[in-house]
């Protein structure tokens, strides 16, 4: 080989790596790096207020899973996670089936789509206040409930332990649930119409069509929704903060307000590593099984 | 398979050595002062001692900006860079943000210059290193501190000066009062509870009282909980500052009084979510009575609702005390941080701020009372309940007693919580609760 051959293979096979090389360099700086730090605090007792830590293990870890604030945390989370998702599919679905309907025009169907796709389109900031006044006691939602008699008295939805988490859960579905439907309705326009004629000559009801043609093909697109939704609940701290703060008491306390206390109310920051390391193995798990699927799909 | 692993070798020289020059850029203090016309910051300090050859930014991080009136501290800073020569950059955010990126800047080593402080957040800067003892720049420059109305301390030196004091008295709704037939305002809790009642009585959807106890913002505790017991010449520390619940006979009462009140129903519901600027907005809205609130929120109430007929006036005591009230008082306070590198012009800001024409000026504009017990603010301009809140503030000695406290913010949040199961009656009695939050707080004290 020449020396100007070895050049040039030399420039072909550089090239991607230098295009590739700012991306590294800022995941490395933004994301390799914090989680290192992070994991590594997990094993010192209490960094940054104490000038000469000092490494203590799995003592942060032990501690964490023994305290019962945690555990209800766990407890919270999986609920808040669990019906979040199912209900995001759920209405994600059931709204991009109305939305590729054919018997509703197209501008029809437009103007319901804007409508739909609002609540994704606020922050969780303006959704958390906009919930808090018509969730407040003396807001529109139990003025409408004793409107129509269905309660006598007002309901305290985010100062009740008793509903507090359901309100919050609800006030979760309603901003997450457009992205959903507007992926699936994405996938549902993919769908050939030759399946869904092939279906009919053969005798399938609606039901059969739906559970035997339309959800089969959704389901590379639904899989890899209920993945991302999951670690995206999973971390969704604004809502739950700006709403209730994790309280009454510890009703609405989930993994993303508890690290937050553990962090910046007790300056506890080894045992907020601790529990964002938990929380981390949790969504890296998931993570493992969206690329494999995807791997799959490709 | 040679070029591929000589490849490799390249890359991996070329990003380690990247990832290190990121790092030391990032890591430098250097980089993070603004210094004009200058490379290095280390040797910056006043121009006048550099020939004027470099120019100081420093960055001022605090809640203020966001409650005075738009461009009155930007403008204050300004008469400071006319006068000295050093550049004040203002990061404005509202109070919650503020407290998150100082303690964010606290862990990181990158906190702002110069920053507003609360007094709840002192001990644990001041504990982590993060912001600078106060008493050493005051003895390196001489300074008179018997000027200062308060210092707060910590080991026995200021970390933190309050700039301005924000009074908590109790505002009263006289409409409400009047059409409930209360015709004299409450000065003892039992006449209070009445009063509550009345209103209860007059119209069910509004009610007597309103205590915020969001787990957010747990300062409900301080503010509307614990001034009561202040204001009745109570206290929930030892007189060497440590956790006196059990057994505390004043404290219990408070915790009975506003169980009482509970039960009675004349509380607004919802407070175990709701925060002050919500029981602001159920007073402003005609919806309570009674609130205990600060002073700073009368301009909100004032352009809010002009037509509301209210009032200011003291707490309520408990029944047969005769002594000198504790009026709650939340203040803006100022520190330095550790990471400061022009800690000299720092401590030239603070020294401005506090001056008695520029600190008069400050609590002019925030409807404050002022830091320097040497400023005179003219408040002949002001509401004239703002005058009152000031004749009824110096009949009362100013009380916080979470001020410099460890973790003071957590220690209000699990009150507020035991506080919220004695109120649902998970805790059988207020003597249990209180026990209960003693031993929670006892390790913060250690």
């Amino acid at each position: 080989m020449t020396k100007g051959n070895r050049s040039s293979v030399f420039k072909k096979k550089t090239t991607p790596y230098l295009y590739l090389l700012p991306t590294i360099i800022l995941m490395l700086i933004l994301l390799i790096i914090p989680i290192i730090m992070v994991v590594r605090y997990s094993f010192y007792d209490n960094v940054i207020i104490n000038k000469n830590p000092v490494f203590v293990g799995l003592e942060n870890f032990k501690k964490i899973i023994t305290d019962s604030t945690f555990l209800a945390a766990i407890k919270n989370t999986f609920i808040f996670v669990s019906v979040s998702v199912v209900a995001h599919l759920i209405i994600g679905i059931c709204f991009a089936m109305l939305l590729n309907t054919r018997y509703l025009g197209n501008k029809t169907k437009g103007i319901f789509r804007v409508i739909y796709v609002l609540p994704w389109m606020f922050t969780a900031s303006v959704i958390a206040i906009l919930w808090k006044m018509m969730l407040n006691p003396n807001g529109i939602v139990n003025y409408l409930l004793q409107f129509f008699n269905l309660t006598s008295q007002n309901i305290e939805w985010l100062g009740s332990r008793k509903f507090a988490l359901l309100a919050v859960t609800f006030i979760n579905i309603w901003s997450g649930y457009p992205f959903y439907m507007i992926s699936v309705l994405a996938g549902l326009q993919g769908i050939s119409t030759d399946l869904y004629e092939a279906s009919s000559l053969d005798g399938a009801n609606a039901v059969q069509t739906f559970f035997r043609i339309t959800i089969p093909q959704l389901k590379p697109i639904l899989i890899s929704l209920i993945m991302l939704d999951f670690v995206w609940t999973i971390q969704q701290f604004a809502l739950i903060w700006m709403t209730t703060g994790g309280g009454p008491i510890n009703a609405t306390e989930t993994l993303s307000t508890y690290i937050y206390k553990q962090g910046f109310s007790k300056y506890q920051y080894s045992m907020a590593s601790a529990s964002a390391v938990i929380v981390l193995i949790i969504c890296t798990i998931i993570a493992i099984f969206y690329v494999r699927h995807q791997k799959a799909r490709d | 398979m040679k070029l591929r692993m000589a490849m490799k070798k390249v890359f991996t020289v070329s990003l380690a050595g990247a990832v290190v020059l990121s790092l030391t850029a990032c890591g430098s203090p250097k980089e993070k002062k603004k210094v004009d016309g200058g490379t290095s910051t280390s040797s910056a300090s006043n121009p006048s001692d550099e020939g004027g050859g470099k120019e100081v930014t420093l960055e001022f991080q605090q809640w203020w900006g966001v409650e005075l009136p738009d461009g009155a501290l930007a403008e204050v800073c300004q008469e400071f860079t006319d006068k000295t020569g050093i550049k004040i950059e203002l990061l404005s955010n509202p109070y919650a943000d503020t407290k998150t990126q100082i303690a964010a800047g606290a862990a990181a080593g990158t906190m702002a210059d110069v920053v507003g402080l609360d007094g709840s957040w002192v001990y644990d800067f001041a504990k982590q290193g993060s912001i600078a003892n106060l008493t050493d720049a005051m003895k390196d420059v001489g300074y008179d501190d018997s000027q200062l109305s308060d210092q707060i301390k910590y080991e026995g030196n200021t970390y933190m000066i309050p700039v301005v004091n924000f009074a908590y008295p109790m505002y009263v709704n006289m409409d409400i009062l009047n059409a409930a037939g209360v015709s004299k305002i409450p000065t003892t809790w039992t006449e209070f509870q009445d009063a509550c009642k009345a209103v209860k009585e007059y119209d069910s959807s509004i009610a007597g009282w309103a205590i915020p106890l969001s787990t957010e913002s747990p300062s409900g505790i301080q503010n509307q909980f614990m001034s009561w017991l202040w204001a009745s010449g109570g206290s929930m520390l030892t007189d060497n500052n440590k956790p006196n619940l059990t057994g505390n006979s004043d404290l219990e009462k408070t915790v009975e009084f506003v169980k009482e009140l509970d039960e009675a129903g004349v509380i607004a519901e919802g407070a175990y979510s709701m925060k002050e600027p919500d029981m602001v907005e159920e007073f402003t809205n005609g919806r309570v009575a009674f609130m205990t609130d600060g002073i700073s929120h009368l301009t909100t109430i004032r352009k809010e609702a002009p037509d509301l007929n209210f009032d200011i006036v003291k707490l309520p005591v408990m029944e047969g005390f005769t002594g000198q009230s504790g009026m709650d008082v939340a203040n803006w306070g100022i520190g330095i941080a550790e990471n400061c590198e022009n800690k000299k012009e720092a401590w030239q800001f603070v020294e401005y701020l506090m001056s008695p024409e520029v600190n008069a000026k400050l609590s002019e504009l925030a409807n404050a009372f002022p830091g320097n017990s040497k400023a005179e603010p003219d408040y002949s301009k002001s509401d004239e309940l703002f005058q009152k809140t000031y004749d009824l503030f110096q009949e009362c000695y100013a009380v916080n007693e979470f001020t410099g406290l460890p973790t003071s913010e957590e220690l209000m949040r699990t009150f507020d919580e035991q506080l919220q199961l004695y109120l649902d009656g998970d805790t059988s009695s207020a003597a249990d609760m209180l026990k209960a939050v003693q031993e929670i707080w006892e390790p913060a004290f250690e």
